[in-house]
């Protein structure tokens, strides 16, 4: 029988937002992945070893997931008496690919805003050039908060059949990041048109001209690859909140920042220019199909 | 244009056609005036004085055109309720104005306020001034009038603490 590659998850400084979405993917995937991957170690799960024993041990690990940002700080945080970064340096030097799986562990995340501990980074950061160097392979970041389930199980079958797996400038695989939130989004003829929803919680209207959608400003997957399979954020009516860029969290993430009624940031790669001039003539159209109710259910 | 009024209608196919593309004729010119404006290094109370003085001297220069737009375009909105309502003739120096103001208001050089109320604090008062200078009733000397008009729209921006 072919052994399955060992697969350690670890956790620093977390919500457990992501072992949240892990344990919400869709189950057929989960069996595969069970059945494809030797899960040695999970804090929220069961196994037949602890964390110390596999540090103290020559046991290899194939793929170190991390969850959580890092910190060498024990003041405010420590595991075992160690600190986060300590740990994280002993699992490393025994492990072949290295994936931060969500913002916190990928940046830093919002504990990187904690202002008494300016310690707190991601893992990429916290390894350094002269250990992530000496990788095989770069650390893979999965942004987000949380990842979405399917973007794990991907990534790490990707990089088991293949070796390798192709990433863009921010070290996140190409695959689940080269489009924009934006893609894919139901409300888009919204968009196109300019059309803004009265309020929250509508089915119309797009959620960027008033709620603060980052929707076209986010490299994500989220309306390609569904949650649960059947719904998105921004389908559903909750702004994009940009999770999945090193700048999250910001302020004020359900309100557009607007200078004298103009949004202030524009779609990825667009000139302000040229956003203005479509936009422009677009409102000048009250498309009465766009402006009405979806569906005027019986009172 | 030495040409007949016939050989016109070789080129447009009705006088509504004519009508559109001579309002987006000489809305770009001044659309590229602002563009022009609008990408120089200096301040936006500056690109307004400068905006001032070269659609003032556009007014002098080329009255028709401006005239054309008042007369024209603002009062016959009927001949242009068909591929021409809104801004999608005057589109270029709309979206102009609208880099003017945000870049303004971004910059904290203009006061936060929404884009019409906006737009009529600049367009108004050109407009309006154009309208005294076609009418000949102004005392001096057009240009002589820019510094102040350009003082005037500025205040109405301006950032305020």
């Amino acid at each position: 029988m072919r052994i399955k590659p060992k697969v350690l998850w670890f956790q620093g400084i977390t919500c457990n937002g992501n072992t949240h979405s892990l344990l919400c993917a869709n189950p057929s995937r989960m069996e595969l992945f069970l059945n494809s991957f030797d899960l040695i170690y999970h804090p929220s799960l069961t196994t037949q070893t602890n964390l110390l024993d596999i540090i103290n041990s020559d046991e290899k690990i194939d793929f170190l997931l991390i969850e959580g940002a890092i910190s060498d700080d024990t003041k405010f945080f420590s595991i075992l008496n160690h600190s986060v970064k300590d740990l994280l340096s002993k699992l490393v030097s025994k492990s072949t690919y290295i994936v931060s799986v969500g913002s916190c562990a990928s940046y830093g995340g919002i504990h990187a805003k904690f202002e008494l501990n300016d310690d707190i980074t991601g893992v990429q950061n916290s390894l350094g050039k002269k250990l992530t160097s000496k990788l095989k392979h770069k650390v893979i970041n999965l942004t987000g908060c949380p990842v979405h389930p399917e973007w794990i199980l991907q990534t790490l079958f990707i990089v088991k059949s293949q070796g390798k797996i192709q990433l863009d400038e921010e070290h996140r695989p190409v695959d689940l990041y080269s489009t924009l939130t934006h893609h894919g989004c139901t409300r888009n003829e919204y968009f196109e048109w300019k059309v803004e929803p009265e309020h929250f919680g509508t089915k119309e209207g797009c959620l960027f001209y008033n709620q603060g959608c980052r929707g076209p400003m986010t490299k994500s997957s989220c309306n390609k690859i569904l949650w649960n399979g059947v719904n998105s954020k921004t389908r559903l009516g909750m702004p994009c909140i940009g999770c999945t860029e090193t700048d999250f969290p910001r302020a004020n993430m359900l309100e557009t920042n607007k200078n004298i009624g103009i949004p202030a940031e524009v779609p990825l790669g667009i000139s302000k220019r040229a956003y203005l001039s479509i936009t422009g003539v677009a409102k000048t159209f009250k498309i009465s199909r766009l402006q009405d109710k979806l569906i005027n259910y019986d009172e | 244009m030495k040409m007949s009024v016939g050989n016109m209608y070789n080129y447009f196919s009705s006088k509504e056609e004519l009508a559109k593309y001579a309002i987006k004729y000489s809305t770009n010119i001044v659309a590229a005036e602002l563009r022009e404006v609008n990408n120089m290094d200096v301040s936006s109370k500056e690109k307004i004085f400068i905006f001032t003085r070269r659609y003032f001297e556009n007014v002098k220069k080329s009255p028709e055109i401006v005239e054309y737009f008042l007369r024209v375009y603002l009062s016959n909105r009927e001949v242009f309720s068909n591929g021409c309502e809104g801004f999608l003739c005057v589109g270029d120096f709309v979206t102009e104005v609208m880099i003017l103001l945000e870049e303004g208001a971004s910059k904290k050089e203009f006061r936060e306020q929404d884009f019409f109320t906006a737009f009529s604090m600049f367009m108004g008062a050109l407009g309006g001034f154009a309208f005294l200078s076609g009418e000949n009733v102004l005392e001096r000397d057009l240009m002589e009038y820019s510094d102040e008009i350009a003082e005037n729209i500025y205040r109405a921006l301006k950032y305020e603490d």
